[in-house]
């Protein structure tokens, strides 16, 4: 099966800034979970937004296909009904609008653009009720407004619970498991982890091992610097854990 | 008295997405009605108000009234006090009186409305017919000067309840059009009431008896067709002791280069433990992205809670017209009576509003909210301006006010006046205001989970102007809906 994710030489600037990503490799097939690592500033978050499409970027070089085309020719709308999702490192709030009718609409443009019908009131509330039970969360951030007043950890939950209905093809956690306290990170890794998949590949942006004692990753990869500096398989996350970066970052 | 103004305006920043969207909007109501018509002359004189009363067939009483009103108008000024630019406009190129030429006899059912019309009503969506039995509304609809149907009639009379053109109502219950109109709103109440007392053309009239509570919703559409003609309805509503009842009323009007002059004027009367809720659904021809052309709105509504316990709630949903100058006011007369206002107002290219109310504390424990949430976009300027007046015996009197203003882009307003008078020491007057812009992080947000740059926009103005659209009607809450996604995205033809 082809890769859902092939990074090449990606190198992008904030607009009119500086430039972050310096030259990022990475590929990612279906069903794999990778792990990017590092110390703050080294670009991790830039690299989830830039394939997001988040405004305020500028590619300046480098390709990046997902299931083989061109994504960055994509506007970041297209992106997501194509199966990018981007959990948030800062879930934003929009007031007013409900979080079940604010999914609906997620979920049927995305049905749109596949040719799929959309989903009817009551067909939508049966997908949410199984997709409940399969991440085994409660249903009492449902009738609220998108974000509006959740905590930390409820803003999370609710991401990954998004993540759930739309069944993207390729995930990207941008820091997910910044400021939760141990239960709510394990109620996030939990689903995380139910939502692992054949047809899916996940890629975890994170500061921190914790994360990974509860999502174990394929892949781990450090980038410091703008660059991918070194790679391994599930026990270089462990490794990392007692050596730090910084000899990694000395090299690159 | 305090007069606080609050002014936004934005530097320009990297807002691509938003101004990609805020852009010329499609007007989707800008089709033009092929019907002889038989219109007076420009200019207004004495003669013109004659020539209306005569065409309507008015009693002398009607016609005095309206000459009174003519004569006072002629020493009054337009008022300055709004916040609007607007080019002096002349009064005599515009002509006061259109009807359709083959409704001359009035039709007496919808087989004999002329089918060009049904046709324009169909465009507009409005349910007249057929379609009204399933919508299970009653409609009045005025089409440039003349009422042209009213459904369910029959129905409504069964209840004692009186739904009918403004003309047919001096004609048939003259006692009651003469004992409320002018009522409310005097003939000299201002510049525009004034000229709407002279030579208003129709509009419609309810009258709901004592204990009766309307099982329907009441609609009027408003339409402009003909050129250089102003329209000039009037509105007596009066619900009864212990009687209820629920209209609404919609607005549209053709395309044109020229402005168009609308003065219209909405009387309600409340009497004990009555309740009326008023909603309008504004959308009137706002002119082109370059401020050519549109409806000037210039509309006084006020209702009187006349008995105690009686309640008025004016719902609006305003995106149309280049000015509009409005304010849906409330005397609560009555102990008890309560007052509501809850507006969305839309300004979008060139478009200027100055709307608010007036809550008019008067009665003991009377209570006031008012929740109005205000949308400026491109280069549109948006007033909130509101009265709060507590008089000195009203006792326990309290008052809500909510002004929220959203900016999208960089070249638009938002200002916020609030008045409050406040005469008695027990008064209880909360006064709230918040101005935020619509983040570049809340539309990126919406499109990473799918939803098109104006998908995104119309739901979180929607979010934004909830606590309003959930006061409409449930069917028209859904065309509010639409209409601000409309307004905004310049991607409805």
């Amino acid at each position: 099966m082809d890769n859902i994710l092939e990074v090449r030489g990606l190198h992008a600037r904030i607009t009119g800034g500086r430039e972050v990503l310096k030259g990022i490799d990475l590929t990612v097939a279906p069903g794999e979970v990778h792990a990017i690592m590092g110390p703050n500033g080294a670009g991790k978050s830039t690299l989830s937004s830039v394939l997001a499409g988040k405004p305020g970027y500028e590619v300046t070089d480098g390709s990046v296909l997902y299931k083989g085309v061109d994504l960055l020719a994509m506007p970041p709308d297209e992106r997501a009904r194509e199966g990018v999702f981007l959990a948030f490192q800062y879930p934003v709030e929009i007031p007013g609008v409900n979080n079940m009718y604010f999914l609906r609409a997620a979920l049927n443009a995305g049905r749109r653009q596949r040719g799929q019908p959309e989903l009817d009131a009551q067909q939508f509330l049966k997908a949410v009720k199984e997709k409940l039970k399969l991440l085994d969360i409660g249903d009492d951030l449902l009738r609220r407004a998108v974000n509006v007043g959740f905590s930390g950890g409820e803003k999370k939950r609710n991401e990954i619970f998004q993540m759930a209905m739309l069944e993207p093809n390729l995930a990207l956690l941008d820091e997910t498991d910044s400021g939760l306290d141990i239960d709510a990170l394990r109620t996030v890794s939990d689903g995380v982890n139910r939502l692992r998949d054949p047809g899916r590949a996940i890629v975890m942006v994170t500061h921190y091992q914790r994360l990974l004692d509860y999502v174990v990753p394929d892949h781990v990869h450090v980038l410091a610097d703008g660059r991918i500096v070194a790679s391994g398989d599930k026990h270089f996350a462990a490794e990392l854990e007692r050596t730090g970066y910084a000899h990694l970052c000395d090299a690159a | 008295m305090s007069d606080v103004t609050i002014a936004e305006r934005f530097s320009p920043g990297p807002e691509d997405i938003l101004d990609s969207i805020v852009q010329a909007e499609g007007y989707k109501y800008g089709f033009f009605t092929e019907i002889e018509a038989e219109e007076a002359p420009p200019g207004l004189n004495e003669d013109i108000v004659r020539f209306i009363s005569a065409k309507k067939g008015e009693p002398a009483w009607l016609l005095d009234w309206r000459l009174r009103a003519f004569r006072r108008w002629q020493t009054m000024e337009p008022p300055d006090w709004a916040k609007l630019d607007i080019a002096p406009i002349d009064y005599q190129a515009a002509s006061y009186y259109s009807a359709p030429k083959s409704l001359k006899d009035a039709p007496k059912s919808l087989d004999e409305v002329d089918p060009e019309l049904l046709k324009t009503y169909e465009k507009l969506g409005i349910p007249l017919g057929e379609r009204a039995a399933l919508a299970g509304v009653a409609v009045d609809a005025v089409f440039d000067s003349v009422s042209v149907a009213t459904t369910y009639k029959d129905k409504l009379g069964e209840l004692g309840i009186i739904f009918c053109s403004f003309g047919e109502a001096v004609r048939e219950h003259p006692e009651l059009v003469r004992r409320y109109l002018g009522s409310v709103v005097p003939v000299a109440d201002n510049f525009f009431a004034a000229l709407n007392s002279a030579v208003f053309s129709d509009g419609s009239f309810v009258y709901v008896p004592p204990g009766v509570r309307c099982p329907m919703e009441l609609s009027t559409y408003f339409r402009i067709n003909a050129a250089k003609t102003g329209q000039f309805e009037r509105t007596l509503l009066i619900a009864d002791k212990g009687a209820y009842v629920s209209y609404l009323e919609g607005c549209t009007a053709p395309q044109r280069d020229e402005n168009q002059l609308h003065a219209a004027v909405v009387e309600l009367v409340a009497m004990e433990d009555a309740e009326i809720k008023y909603a309008t659904v504004q959308n009137w021809y706002p002119g082109d992205a370059d401020g050519k052309g549109g409806i000037y709105n210039f509309v006084t509504k006020r209702g009187a809670c006349r008995g105690d316990r009686a309640k008025i709630s004016w719902a609006q949903v305003e995106t149309g017209s280049a000015i509009t100058w409005k304010y849906p006011s409330c005397l609560l007369e009555g102990d008890h009576s309560v007052g509501a206002f809850y507006s969305v107002a839309i300004t979008n290219n060139r478009q200027q509003a100055d709307t608010g109310t007036k809550m008019i504390h008067i009665g003991r424990n009377t209570s006031s909210t008012v929740i109005s949430k205000g949308i400026s976009a491109g280069r549109g300027q948006n007033t909130y301006r509101g009265q709060v007046k507590v008089l000195s015996n009203a006792d326990g009197a309290r008052n809500y006010t909510q002004c929220d203003s959203l900016l999208i882009g960089k070249s638009c307003g938002a200002h916020t006046v609030p008045y409050i008078d406040v005469r008695h020491p027990g008064a209880k007057v909360e006064h709230e205001a918040t101005t935020s812009k619509i983040s570049d992080e809340q539309m990126f947000y919406c499109q990473q989970r799918g939803l098109t740059a104006e998908d995104a926009l119309s739901l979180i103005v929607n979010g934004f102007c909830k606590e309003v659209l959930n006061e409409l009607p449930m069917e028209f809450a859904v065309e509010a809906q639409k209409l601000l996604a409309v307004s905004l995205e310049g991607s409805v033809g």
